[in-house]
């Protein structure tokens, strides 16, 4: 498997953009949304500043709660619209939301397709599936949100990049920013260096959940320790440089004159003072993580050699299966389950326990649900208030050519034709009010019954309102750019 | 003529009480005196084990402490099978992973509550359970055969036109941990659902006894799970594997510390 190194470059940028695709389609969908115009909103914006905020709220042990998302960006959804309400906004920043996890799916993710060649050269259409948000249950029991690498490096823009060199990179950038006062760059570098530090607080956080599960996972005589110093050493040298920089940027914001300039240094301390916060929380981490082991050492105790051959169920079946493709899975997976769940008790009804099953009030039922029902389908009732031939009459009247009728005059005619008429007259007047000129022209419509009111009254016996003067507007499927113009002339 | 009917009578007695999982002979006089005379009397044990059979059941252990434990045999009335249970979840078209998922879910609950061969040998081993930890552990497991995958340099995104090709660890790790629903309940679709509902199962089935509610539910398990994981489904599930071909050699620590895989396999993102 797997192609030559071109083609795996090519296969990994197709990735990269696959995982920008969600973004731009939100802005095509927006359109769609029924509940509110859209079209105000920057959705890509909106998704990108979320990712943000999840990522910013990433720490140790949890994420960004569902609500705090919302409320952190509802002042830049609002900005995007002032002119709507709250509510809107938050609904707004919960459908993005909704579409970054894309809620709806099975599996929570994107998928898409992409091609790489095979051994023999010959073309492969290939499935990559990834998530940009995903939900964690925390130990409290609350479902949160972290961001996934790929949104990550997404929203960073820095695929394959060592994290370390690219912090120091970060730093240096800082510093040179600062002092030439270029504050808006300085605050592009200070929020990379505040990803970086997340993304190195991730790492290690999974080390110690490894560890935590089980002491033997990790190599604690040479390669943790090793790692730990490394890490506390890496602090040191973040903390020095950061609270440089925090006195630096903390005069500038002191002198500055300018109210935008000292509003941006302001934010630039913020974040700087965020990042050393991170850092002393990952500094405790590391101090304690020695302490970590000796306590699970203690409490995962190590027991004997076994006292009779018995199967290793992680080794020999868990870890075997899980490499399986699917098909070749399901056969040891469900044997397994077969002859591991036990009996399954046919139940007998007796009388006595017959009364008993039905007098008991309805079981509240897990939370999968029960089967579909399947639904019983009756053909509805004929709901034509006229008939085809009344129709095919009004049909007739309506054959105008392009000088206008008055509606009053077309209802005269029908009433002599049959007297249940006029009301389909009516109606399909109003219908020509205001019609779907767009639409029409989509389907290659070559004419139009169009209605028009010119201030004159209706005087009917049935009806009241405007005269509408009726007439048919010839379409032109030239120029489906403007239909308005052409309709306007037809009538006119 | 009356002690054999007596007999019958006694055997088929021990039969019934061994399909009812949470009866345990410590709180049952008769079910403990019955199964002493399982274990002196060769000419009962002869009798219970031929009703069992008649039955499509098989006896996997008779002790004190398990109970009688049986065991469906295939085909039988008293065999559940997958398809059933897994019924109600199966979602659009992918059964088969929906089913893989639900098989790899029970194995692991397994292989947590007896992490070493040892703890499956030891009839006195007390293995504790989480819905939490299996997820994290096979999630876990999922992460360390990516890097290994990774580390082949193979492609491993599976062909679009043959998705019954994915390789399992790649279906579960796919599957999100945990949703909420619109109702703000936690999706049942999702693998920490699944395993919830696992361990709920096992529990009804005398396998589990629900300890607290810490970890999304904390469970320790019985000496009946033990025998029946041991004689039979580990056996089973590992016959099917070697038919496969899949032969993997652990030493006598057990492999549940697959260990500096872990921490290298990280380090590269560092």
């Amino acid at each position: 498997m797997g192609g030559g190194i071109a083609d795996e470059g090519l296969a990994r940028r197709l990735k990269a953009l696959a995982c920008t695709a969600p973004l731009h389609d939100l802005d095509g969908r927006k359109a769609r949304l029924d509940w509110a115009d859209a079209s105000g909103y920057q959705m890509a914006e909106i998704a990108l500043q979320i990712i943000d905020q999840v990522t910013i709220a990433m720490d140790f042990d949890r994420g960004a709660g569902h609500e705090q998302v919302v409320v952190r960006m509802r002042p830049f959804v609002g900005a995007q619209a002032t002119d709507r309400d709250e509510d809107e906004h938050d609904r707004i920043t919960r459908w993005v939301l909704d579409n970054l996890i894309n809620v709806g799916s099975v599996d929570r993710g994107f998928h898409t397709v992409y091609g790489t060649f095979g051994v023999t050269g010959e073309y492969q259409r290939r499935a990559f599936d990834f998530k940009l948000l995903v939900e964690l249950a925390g130990p409290d029991g609350e479902v949160y949100l972290r961001a996934t690498d790929e949104a990550i490096n997404v929203l960073v823009g820095a695929l394959d990049t060592d994290v370390e060199s690219a912090q120091i990179a970060a730093e240096v950038k800082l510093e040179n920013l600062i002092r030439r006062g270029r504050l808006s760059d300085a605050k592009l570098a200070a929020e990379q260096a505040r990803y970086r530090t997340v993304q190195y607080a991730e790492t290690l956080r999974r080390k110690l959940d490894a560890t935590r599960r089980d002491v033997r996972a990790v190599d604690w005589t040479a390669e943790v320790p090793d790692l730990i110093d490394e890490a506390l050493r890496h602090i040191e040298d973040r903390f020095r440089a950061e609270n440089a920089i925090l006195r630096n940027i903390t005069a500038a914001r002191d002198d500055a004159e300018d109210a935008d300039r000292k509003r941006r240094a302001a934010d630039l301390v913020d974040i700087v003072g965020d990042c050393i916060r991170r850092h002393t929380q990952l500094q405790a981490r590391l101090q304690s993580a020695g302490e970590t082991f000796r306590a699970e050492q203690d409490r995962q105790q190590f027991s004997g050699p076994p006292q009779r051959a018995a199967v290793d169920l992680f080794g020999q079946l868990l870890v075997p299966c899980l490499d399986l493709p699917l098909a070749g899975a399901e056969r040891p997976t469900s044997a397994f389950f077969g002859a591991g769940a036990g009996l399954r008790l046919p139940s007998v009804p007796g009388l006595v326990g017959l009364v008993e099953m039905l007098l008991v009030p309805a079981q509240e039922r897990d939370g999968l649900g029960g089967d579909v029902a399947e639904p019983d389908l009756a053909p509805l009732p004929a709901s034509d208030r006229y008939t085809e031939q009344q129709w095919r009459a009004v049909d007739n009247l309506f054959e105008l050519d392009e000088i206008p009728r008055r509606l009053s005059g077309l209802l005269g005619e029908a009433r002599r034709i049959d007297g249940d008429l006029a009301g389909l007259v009516v109606l399909r007047a109003l219908h020509a009010f205001s019609p779907e000129v767009g639409s029409a022209v989509r389907q290659g419509e070559r004419w139009l019954v169009l209605a028009v009111a010119d201030g004159t009254d209706l005087m009917d016996t049935e009806y009241g309102g405007a005269d509408l003067l009726v007439a048919r507007a010839r379409l032109d499927p030239q120029s489906p750019q403007s239909p308005q113009s052409a309709e306007d002339g037809e009538v006119a | 003529m009356t002690t054999a009917r007596s007999d019958a009578e006694s055997a088929a007695r021990l039969v019934a009480l061994g399909m009812r999982p949470k009866q345990l002979p410590a709180r049952d006089v008769v079910y403990a005196e019955l199964v002493t005379r399982y274990r002196q009397d060769d000419d009962f044990k002869g009798i219970v084990n031929a009703i069992a059979a008649g039955l499509g059941m098989v006896v996997l252990a008779v002790t004190r402490q398990s109970g009688m434990v049986l065991a469906a045999q295939e085909d039988s009335v008293f065999e559940i099978r997958m398809d059933e249970y897994a019924r109600r979840t199966a979602i659009g078209g992918r059964r088969g992973a929906e089913k893989v998922i639900h098989g790899v879910i029970h194995m692991a609950v397994a292989a947590i509550g007896f992490p070493r061969p040892d703890d499956l040998a030891n009839d006195t081993y007390i293995g504790r359970v989480s819905v939490e930890q299996v997820d994290a552990m096979v999630r876990e497991a999922c992460r360390m055969l990516e890097e290994r995958a990774k580390a082949a340099e193979a492609n491993n995104d599976p062909l679009e036109d043959a998705p019954e090709l994915e390789r399992a660890w790649r279906a579960y790790a796919r599957r999100p941990a945990a949703a909420i629903t619109k109702d703000g309940r936690l999706a049942a679709d999702t693998t920490r659902g699944m395993t919830a509902k696992a361990m709920r199962f096992l529990a009804e089935q005398g396998f589990l006894v629900q300890v607290n509610a810490d970890q999304s539910g904390t469970y320790r398990t019985t000496p009946r799970y033990q025998v029946q994981v041991r004689e039979l489904a580990a056996v089973r599930a590992f016959d099917e594997l070697l038919d496969l071909g899949v032969v993997a050699v652990t030493g006598s620590g057990g492999s549940l510390h697959t260990a500096s895989d872990t921490l290298s396999g990280e380090l590269p993102d560092v």
